[in-house]
C-alpha cells in the first residue's frame, strides 16, 4: 500500500528541462519532454485509471485500464507506455474506453475475493478504487476464482488450489489470493531494490508471484527491504504491523536513526501509535526507498527492557535507586562538581554520539566547554570517520564528502574501497547498483568478495583483493599507474592545486617501490589487476570514489584518506556531478556530530579552539571564558581514568563498553571512574559501570535535525512524547542549569539558530527553511542560501587542492606463529553497530548471532566445520564464536560482525589506532582460531557481570512501577 | 598515562611525516600535529619522558618531542 498522503502519477517523473504542450480532454498543460500521458494527465488534475502503474516504477503497461484514445492514431494506448509529444490530443473518458476499463475489471474481480470490509487494504485498495471508478455492477464471470478458495473443499478433503499466506517474515505478510499479478512487487523488487528475489512463475492464468524458486520469502533472496509491500496496490503484500492495527490516521515526515543515507520516512500514525513507517517518494536521500532496517526494525522504541525512569547508585556493585529527575540532575553536579574541585577541572568530561540529533550533540559540547570548563569532549566518529575529517581537511580544506548521492546518476566509474554499501547502506547501494546496471564500470578494493563483486546483473570489472592493512600500498600503487602512465590531468592539477605540493608527489608516487609489481607481494593484488583498475579510474569518464570504515579504521586510516584524494585531484575527477570523495557515514549522524565540534580539539564547524577570533565569538555568545588548548580524546579519558586523573563521565547515546576496541581495557578505565553518567534508551554496556541513569528518547519522541553523509541537514519529528517525560536535549540543558551554567533553549530550533549564527557554513540554516525545502546541504550561507550538493566547485574550499604524502608503514599488528590469521571486522544487513537497537526487534531472525567466517582452507587445516565453536585469540584477548566456513573470505583472513555484546568482538581488537586521530585499528588483528568446547574465560566473566547488573537492575523495578 | 603508549603514538605520526624530503618540516610537522591535537598534559608527559632519556622513542619522534618542548617555552 502507498503512503496515504501521497499522489501517486503513475509514472516517474521526466527529467528532461524540454517541454511539450498537449491537451487531455480539453484541457491545455505543458510538460517535460519523455513524460507519460498518464503523468501529464496527473500533472493536470486528471486521473486515469491504472493498476499496474505507480510512480515507483517504470511504465510496463499490462493492466489495460488506462488505454486512452489520442487523436489521430488508431486503437487505444496505454497512458503509461505513451509518451507526450507536442499537440497531441487525448481523451481519457470516451463511451468506448468505459467499456473496455468495466470489460477489464470485471476479469480482474471474478479472481479477486470480496472481503474488502475485513481487509486491510480497505479503503486503501487500488483495485476496489478502480471498481469504483469504471462503475462495474456485474461479474458475469462468477466469483468462484482459482486464487481464493477455501483450504478445505465443501466434502472436507484438501483443496488442491489452496495456497496459504506466507507469515514467514516477521514484518509482512503475502496473500496470494488477493494477487492481480500487476508485477509491481516483483518489478520493485528489480528497479528499485536491484535483488531480484520476486518472479512471476508459470503462464497466462497460472501466473503467480514467486520468490526466488517458489520459496517462502523468509528463505529466499529476499532482504526484507518492503519496496514490494509498498508498491502492492491491494493487500496481497501487506505489514503486518497494518493487518494488526488498521490504518494511520495521520502521517508525519521524519528522519530514520540508523545508518548515514539518512533516508526520510513518513511515520503513519494512529494517535500517538505507529501503524507503518512509510520512505518518502520525495525524501532527497532515498526517493522513496528504504531498508529492513528503517522500515520494519523500530519496535525497540517501544521494548520493555526501555528504562523510563532516572536511577542513581554510589557503586557499580549497588542496586540502582530510582529517583526524580531533580534528584538525578543534582546529585550528578555535586559529583562531578566535588570531582572537580579534589582533582581539578580536567577530571571531568563527556562523550556524545553520532545517534544524537546535531542539536543534542551541540549542546553537549557547549556543557562540557562552557559549562565543565574544559575541553574533554569527543564523539564516537572518534572511532569511525575521524581519519575522513583529518584527510579532506589536509587535502581539499573541508572535513566532508563532496557530493550528493544523486551525483552517481552521471558515474561512469564508481570505485568502492573499504566500504559494502549494499549491508551498511543499502538504500544507497541499491541506487549504486541501478546505475552499475545502466552501465557503469565497478572496481572494488576489499579483502573480501563483498555482494557487490558479483550480484543480479553486476560484475565488478576489477575486484583489487588485497590483504587487510594495505589500502595505502595499493592506493600508492594507482597513483603509480596514473602518474607513469601519464594519465595525469594536466590541465585540471595546474588550474585548481598547489604545483609544488603536486610535484613532490608526483616524484614520491613514481619511485619504483610503488609500481604494482614491486608492491604485488605486500599487497596481494596482481599487478595487471592495479593497472587495469588505475586505467580505468582516470579514463573511464566521471569517476566516482566511495569509501567506508575498511578505509578509515586502520593504523593509516587518515594517510588513507588523503590518498584518495589524491586520486580524484590527479585525475580531475573533483567538483562537478558525477565524480568526487564520497564517505559513507556508518551512523545517522556521524557527518552531523562532527560538523558540531564534539571533536576536543574544535569548536563548532571545524575551527580550532586555539582561533582567537573563533574562540572569542564562542566566548561572547556563551559568556565565559573558554579553553584554547585541545581535550582528551575517548582512548586518552581512558588512560587518564586509569591513571586517576579522569573520574567523571557523561555519556550521551554511546556504548563504548562494547564498540570500542581492548574491552577489558575500556571496561578497567569505566570502573576506575568515580561518577558515571549514562544517557540512553536501554542499560546498555556502558551503563552497567554507570553510577547514573538519565533514560534518553527515541527519534520518534523529539525534535531536531540529522546530517547524513551528504552534508544534507533533515528534519526528525516528534511523533510521541518522550516515555521518560524529557528529550535529550531537555536533559542536557536541565544538567547544565544543574552545574550552574544556564541554558534555556525553549526548543531545539532555537538550538539550530544558535548553531546557524556562529558557524558560517550554517549561517542560512534554520528549521523554518529546512521544513520549506525539504532539507539542506551545508555549506547553507549567503553565497548558497538553499545549500551546496556539489562540493569544490570553482576552487577548493582551501584554495588550491593539495597532494599530500602518503607513505606506505606496515602496521605493527603481524602475523607471527602465535596469531598466524589476520581478524577484519564489519557489518551486516539486518543488524545496526552495537545492536542496542536492532537486537531488540525481529531483525535478530535473519541474524541471530554473530559468527566467525573462515576460509574453507583454514578451517580444514584446523579441522573446523561449519558451526563448531572457535575461539579467537589476540594479544588483546579471547573470545569464543561459531564457525561459519566462508569461499569469499582469502585464506588468512577471518571476519566477524560485533552486533551481540556478548560476543566479544572488541575482546580481541588491540590499542592500535589511526596515527593522526586515534581512530582505531578495527580491521586488522593478528589472531589464531582454534576449535574449543566452552566459552572464553572473558565471556564467562561477562555472563556474571551481566546477570549480575540484570538483578541490580531489576532490584530498582519495585519502585519505578 | 601509558608512557609506552604515548612513546608509540609520537612514533606513529613520526611515520607519517618521515615521508617530508625537507627533514626540518617533517619535524616541524609532527611537533605541530602533538601541539593541535594533544591535550596540555600529554605532551607534558611525553617532554618529561623525553628528557628523562626518552627510551622508545625513535629518532624523528625525539626530534619533533624537542621541538615541541622548545615552542612550548617560547610560547609559555
Amino acid at each position: 500500500m502507498l503512503s496515504i498522503v501521497e499522489i501517486d502519477r503513475g509514472t516517474p517523473a521526466a527529467t528532461s528541462t524540454k517541454t511539450v504542450s498537449l491537451e487531455i480532454d480539453g484541457r491545455s498543460i505543458a510538460v517535460p519532454e519523455g513524460t507519460s500521458v498518464m503523468r501529464a494527465a496527473s500533472l493536470a488534475g486528471i486521473a486515469i485509471p491504472k493498476l499496474c502503474a505507480t510512480e515507483m516504477l517504470d511504465a510496463f503497461g499490462s493492466c489495460r485500464l488506462c488505454l486512452v484514445e489520442i487523436e489521430g492514431r488508431r486503437g487505444y494506448p496505454a497512458s503509461c507506455t505513451t509518451p507526450v509529444s507536442d499537440g497531441m490530443k487525448v481523451a481519457t473518458q470516451t463511451p468506448k474506453l468505459a467499456e473496455i476499463r468495466r470489460g477489464v475489471m470485471e476479469l480482474y474481480i471474478s479472481d479477486h475475493p470480496l472481503d474488502c470490509l475485513t481487509c486491510p487494504a480497505n479503503g486503501h485498495c487500488e483495485l476496489q478504487d478502480m471498481a469504483g471508478v469504471v462503475g462495474l455492477r456485474e461479474v458475469r464471470y462468477g466469483y468462484d476464482g482459482a486464487n481464493h478458495v477455501y483450504a478445505k473443499q465443501s466434502d472436507g478433503s484438501a483443496n488442491p488450489l489452496f495456497v496459504a499466506k506466507d507469515t514467514s517474515t516477521p514484518y509482512f505478510t503475502f496473500d496470494p489470493s488477493k494477487c492481480i499479478v500487476c508485477s509491481r512487487c516483483v518489478r520493485a523488487c528489480d528497479e528499485v531494490q536491484g535483488t531480484f528475489a520476486l518472479t512471476i512463475q508459470g503462464r497466462g492464468f497460472d501466473s503467480k508471484v514467486s520468490p526466488s524458486q517458489n520459496e517462502d520469502f523468509l528463505g529466499s533472496e529476499c532482504v526484507s527491504c518492503g519496496a514490494c509491500v509498498q508498491a502492492c496496490p491491494t493487500a496481497t503484500l501487506s505489514e503486518t504491523t497494518l493487518i494488526e492495527r488498521g490504518q494511520a490516521e495521520h502521517s508525519v515526515t521524519t528522519t530514520c536513526a540508523y545508518c548515514g543515507v539518512g533516508c526520510s520516512f513518513r511515520a503513519e500514525m494512529k494517535g500517538e501509535e505507529i501503524v507503518r513507517m512509510v520512505p518518502n517518494v520525495e525524501g532527497q536521500a532515498n526517493h522513496g526507498h528504504s531498508c529492513v532496517k528503517g522500515r520494519f526494525a523500530i519496535g525497540y522504541a517501544s521494548h520493555p527492557d526501555r528504562i523510563t525512569t532516572p536511577m542513581i547508585r554510589k557503586k557499580i556493585s549497588d542496586p540502582w535507586q530510582v529517583v526524580s529527575w531533580d534528584e538525578a540532575f543534582a546529585y550528578t553536579a555535586s559529583e562531578f562538581k566535588r570531582i572537580q574541585e579534589k582533582h581539578g577541572k580536567h577530571a571531568v568530561g563527556g562523550i556524545t554520539s553520532s545517534r544524537c540529533t546535531n542539536e543534542e550533540t551541540y549542546l553537549v559540547q557547549k556543557l562540557v566547554r562552557a559549562g565543565f570548563g574544559n575541553n574533554n569532549v569527543d564523539t564516537c566518529a572518534r572511532v569511525c570517520h575521524s581519519p575522513t575529517g583529518y584527510g579532506l581537511k589536509s587535502t581539499l580544506g573541508e572535513s566532508a564528502g563532496t557530493q550528493d548521492f544523486d551525483s552517481i546518476e552521471q558515474t561512469d566509474v564508481v570505485l568502492v574501497i573499504g566500504a559494502n554499501p549494499t549491508d551498511a547502506h543499502p538504500v544507497f547501494g541499491s541506487q549504486m547498483k541501478h546505475r552499475l546496471r545502466q552501465g557503469a564500470k565497478l572496481i572494488v578494493v576489499d579483502p573480501r568478495r563483498i555482494d557487490l563483486v558479483r550480484s543480479p546483473h553486476i560484475k565488478a570489472d576489477f575486484h583489487l583483493k588485497l590483504k587487510p592493512g594495505t589500502n595505502v600500498a595499493v592506493l600508492n600503487t594507482l597513483a603509480h599507474v596514473i602518474v607513469t602512465e601519464g594519465l595525469v590531468k594536466d590541465d585540471f592539477v595546474a588550474a585548481r592545486c598547489e604545483p609544488e605540493a603536486f610535484e613532490r608527489w608526483k616524484t614520491f608516487v613514481s619511485q619504483d617501490k610503488y609500481s604494482p609489481e614491486a608492491m604485488e607481494a605486500t599487497t596481494g593484488v596482481p599487478a595487471d589487476v592495479v593497472r587495469g583498475a588505475a586505467r580505468l579510474y582516470a579514463t573511464g569518464g566521471n569517476g566516482a570514489i566511495y569509501y567506508g570504515l575498511g578505509v578509515t579504521e586502520h593504523a593509516q586510516g587518515s594517510t588513507a584518506v588523503m590518498g584518495i584524494a589524491n586520486l580524484a585531484m590527479a585525475t580531475g575527477n573533483i567538483g562537478r556531478e558525477g565524480v568526487g570523495v564520497n564517505p559513507l557515514r556508518g551512523q545517522n549522524n556521524v557527518q552531523g556530530s562532527c560538523d558540531m565540534g564534539s571533536f576536543p580539539h574544535e569548536f563548532p564547524g571545524y575551527r580550532h579552539v586555539s582561533d582567537t577570533a573563533t574562540r572569542q565569538l564562542f566566548e561572547k555568545a556563551w559568556g565565559v571564558p573558554l579553553l584554547d588548548e585541545p581535550g582528551l580524546r575517548i582512548p586518552n579519558m581512558f588512560e587518564s581514568a586509569l591513571d586517576g586523573t579522569f573520574l567523571g563521565l557523561y555519556v550521551e547515546g554511546e556504548d563504548i563498553a562494547q564498540s570500542d576496541p581492548d574491552t577489558q581495557h575500556v571496561t578497567a578505565a569505566l570502573s576506575a571512574m568515580e561518577c558515571v553518567v549514562v544517557q540512553d534508551l536501554f542499560l546498555n554496556e556502558t551503563a552497567k559501570y554507570a553510577h547514573v541513569f538519565l533514560p534518553g528518547s527515541s527519534f520518534l519522541e523529539k525534535d531536531g535535525t540529522f546530517t547524513n553523509a551528504e552534508r544534507r541537514i533533515s528534519r526528525v519529528r516528534k511523533v510521541m512524547k518522550p516515555q521518560s517525560g524529557y528529550a535529550d536535549w531537555e536533559i542536557t540543558q536541565k544538567l547544565a542549569q544543574a552545574m550552574g551554567y544556564p541554558m534555556n533553549y525553549a526548543h531545539p530550533s532555537e538550538i539550530m539558530d544558535e548553531i546557524a549564527a556562529l558557524t558560517p557554513t550554517f549561517h542560512g540554516v534554520s528549521f523554518d527553511k529546512i521544513d520549506r525545502l525539504g532539507s539542506i546541504q551545508w555549506p547553507c550561507n549567503d553565497e548558497a542560501p538553499e545549500g551546496t550538493p556539489v562540493m569544490h566547485v570553482d576552487e577548493f574550499v582551501r584554495g588550491k587542492g593539495r597532494f599530500m604524502l602518503t607513505e606506505y608503514v606496515p602496521t605493527r599488528e603481524k602475523v607471527n606463529a602465535e596469531h598466524p590469521l589476520i581478524l577484519t571486522t564489519g557489518r551486516i544487513l539486518s543488524q545496526y553497530n552495537v545492536g542496542a537497537q536492532t537486537r531488540r526487534t525481529e531483525n535478530s531472525m535473519w541474524h541471530e548471532e554473530d559468527r566467525l567466517e573462515i576460509h574453507p582452507h583454514d578451517a580444514e587445516e584446523r579441522g573446523i566445520n561449519d558451526g563448531d565453536w572457535v575461539g579467537i585469540s589476540s594479544r588483546s584477548g579471547e573470545t569464543v564464536l561459531r564457525a561459519k566456513i566462508a569461499d569469499r573470505m582469502q585464506p588468512g583472513v577471518v571476519y566477524t560482525t560485533f552486533h551481540f555484546p556478548g560476543s566479544g568482538a572488541n575482546v580481541i581488537t588491540t590499542d592500535n589506532s589511526d596515527w593522526a586521530t586515534n581512530c582505531p585499528e578495527y580491521k586488522v588483528t593478528a589472531v589464531q582460531v582454534l576449535k574449543v568446547s566452552q566459552p572464553s574465560a572473558w565471556q564467562k566473566r561477562f555472563q556474571n557481570f551481566d546477570q549480575q547488573q540484570q538483578d541490580l537492575l531489576k532490584a530498582a523495578e519495585p519502585v519505578t512501577r | 598515562m601509558n608512557i609506552e603508549r604515548l612513546s608509540q603514538m609520537v612514533n606513529d605520526i613520526a611515520n607519517y611525516f618521515a615521508a617530508e624530503p625537507d627533514h626540518a618540516a617533517g619535524v616541524a610537522g609532527v611537533a605541530d600535529h602533538l601541539k593541535k591535537f594533544w591535550d596540555p598534559v600529554m605532551r607534558r608527559q611525553i617532554i618529561e619522558h623525553l628528557q628523562g632519556g626518552g627510551v622508545g622513542l625513535e629518532p624523528l619522534a625525539r626530534e619533533a618531542v624537542q621541538k615541541l618542548a622548545s615552542l612550548q617555552t617560547t610560547t609559555a
